[in-house]
């Protein structure tokens, strides 16, 4: 058996990668193109990394973990390798596959099969939607910390404000990259720039300013803003007893700033209620003064 | 000879903002070019998770190219996963502004400039 010149292995040790390698390198023959672009897009679109693997150029190392190698070989191949190829790397298992004439899915199939096998959590479960903050432009100055209500924010030890809790955001909401007056935060999977990493220009930044300011007229903040239209509605309810007048003006409200801040329906249904946003604010606000006082010394 | 650069290539399989036909004459082009190519299908989700994978995908002697999309997210997203990018020798190719025309005559080009540069050595 010849040995199959597949990514070489690097420091330092980690666990749980999961690559499918699809071989045309020595030992083995080319796919045809349609099988190929079937089985790579495939893999992608089923949240798998993937290397093509040909003679004549580099993929990125694996420095442990689980690969899969699918390819056309000229010789056997054992059904699995156990490797360390390197001193400073952790333990790789490769499980080679012969492909023949199997389709692209039945392929797919086989990788599935060894995914689950390695109890490693099905990729794509999450719509990955969160704030990247860009540090050339952040001045932590923690307005999005305060602004924030589902703890996606917080302060590493150097009390500079970070993402911590990504999986906490709510989908398609970029409320935050609004009230940025830097243009900091980011939405990579945003429809419009910048938020969406686009170059920031000189009119960006004025117009997120104005932004900001817009939020101001609602009444200093937005939760101030929600508070105070709940209680004109909660006076008007308890006057008129009208639930259905109540509701619609409070959707009202809640369209006029969702339009104003792009952000959607479904976040302000998921909103806490009025005293639990009221809490929420002012210990985010309190958190955020206290790491902003603590610059300052 | 080995190519004188690294290509990584994210399909951004969980959202619809890079045009559907730029990345798949990208990734169809790629695999039908003879180039040994990683490909991912979402650093976004890579970057969330601090993916085990993502230090062995940018590290390299060569040259790196990566297609994805905007710069400035990139950088960001790998910085997240606290995988700083190296400050020299990484390019990144922007499916959601750039046809996949101008985006494989960049990675053509720049592999052709750097041979024909190794072989005048």
């Amino acid at each position: 058996m010849s040995a199959l010149p597949l990514p070489t292995v690097a420091a330092p040790p980690t666990a749980g990668a999961f690559r499918v390698v699809l071989f045309e390198g020595t030992g083995a023959e080319p796919m045809p193109n349609a099988l190929r672009s079937e089985l790579l897009t495939g893999l992608l679109k089923s949240g798998y990394a993937t290397s093509v693997v040909r003679a004549g150029g580099n993929v990125s190392p694996m420095q442990s973990g689980t690969l899969v190698v699918l390819g056309r070989f000229t010789e056997a191949q054992p059904d699995t390798l156990d490797a360390q190829p390197d001193a400073q790397g952790g333990p790789v298992t490769v499980h080679f596959r012969t492909v023949a004439d199997q389709t692209a899915a039945e392929l797919l199939a086989q990788v599935e099969t060894l995914r689950e096998a390695t109890q490693l959590p099905k990729p794509g479960t999450w719509k990955p939607w969160f704030p990247v903050i860009d540090y050339d432009r952040c001045t932590n100055c923690m307005q999005c910390l305060s602004f924030c209500l589902f703890d996606v924010y917080g302060v590493d030890s150097e009390k500079r404000i970070q993402v911590q809790n990504q999986n906490k955001c709510k989908t398609d909401c970029p409320a935050c990259s609004r009230v940025c007056p830097e243009v900091a935060i980011l939405f990579p999977k945003y429809r419009h720039g910048p938020i969406n990493g686009d170059v920031v220009s000189d009119d960006d930044v004025r117009r997120e300013s104005m932004k900001v300011d817009i939020s101001s007229l609602l009444g200093g903040d937005i939760y101030q803003a929600l508070r105070d239209r709940s209680a004109k509605f909660k006076s008007r309810f308890s006057k008129e007893r009208d639930s259905d007048k109540a509701l619609l003006e409070r959707q009202k409200c809640l369209t006029k700033l969702g339009e104003q801040l792009d952000i959607p329906a479904e976040v302000f249904a998921s909103l806490p209620s009025l005293d639990e946003i009221k809490a929420k604010a002012e210990a985010a606000q309190a958190k955020a003064e206290a790491m902003l006082a603590g610059q300052s010394r | 000879m080995t190519l004188p650069l690294r290509v990584l290539y994210c399909h951004c399989t969980y959202a619809n903002v890079v045009p559907k036909a730029v990345k798949e004459e990208v990734l169809r082009q790629l695999a039908e070019s003879g180039i040994p190519f990683d490909a991912v299908p979402d650093l976004c989700e890579l970057s969330a998770r601090k993916d085990p994978s993502l230090p062995d995908l940018i590290s390299s002697d060569e040259p790196l190219k990566i297609v994805a999309c905007y710069p400035r997210a990139v950088k960001w997203l790998f910085s997240a996963a606290n995988t700083p990018l190296p400050a020299d020798g990484v390019a990144i190719l922007n499916m959601r502004t750039d046809t996949a025309e101008a985006i494989m005559a960049q990675l053509r080009g720049e592999m052709e400039t750097s041979t024909s540069e190794e072989e005048s050595e």
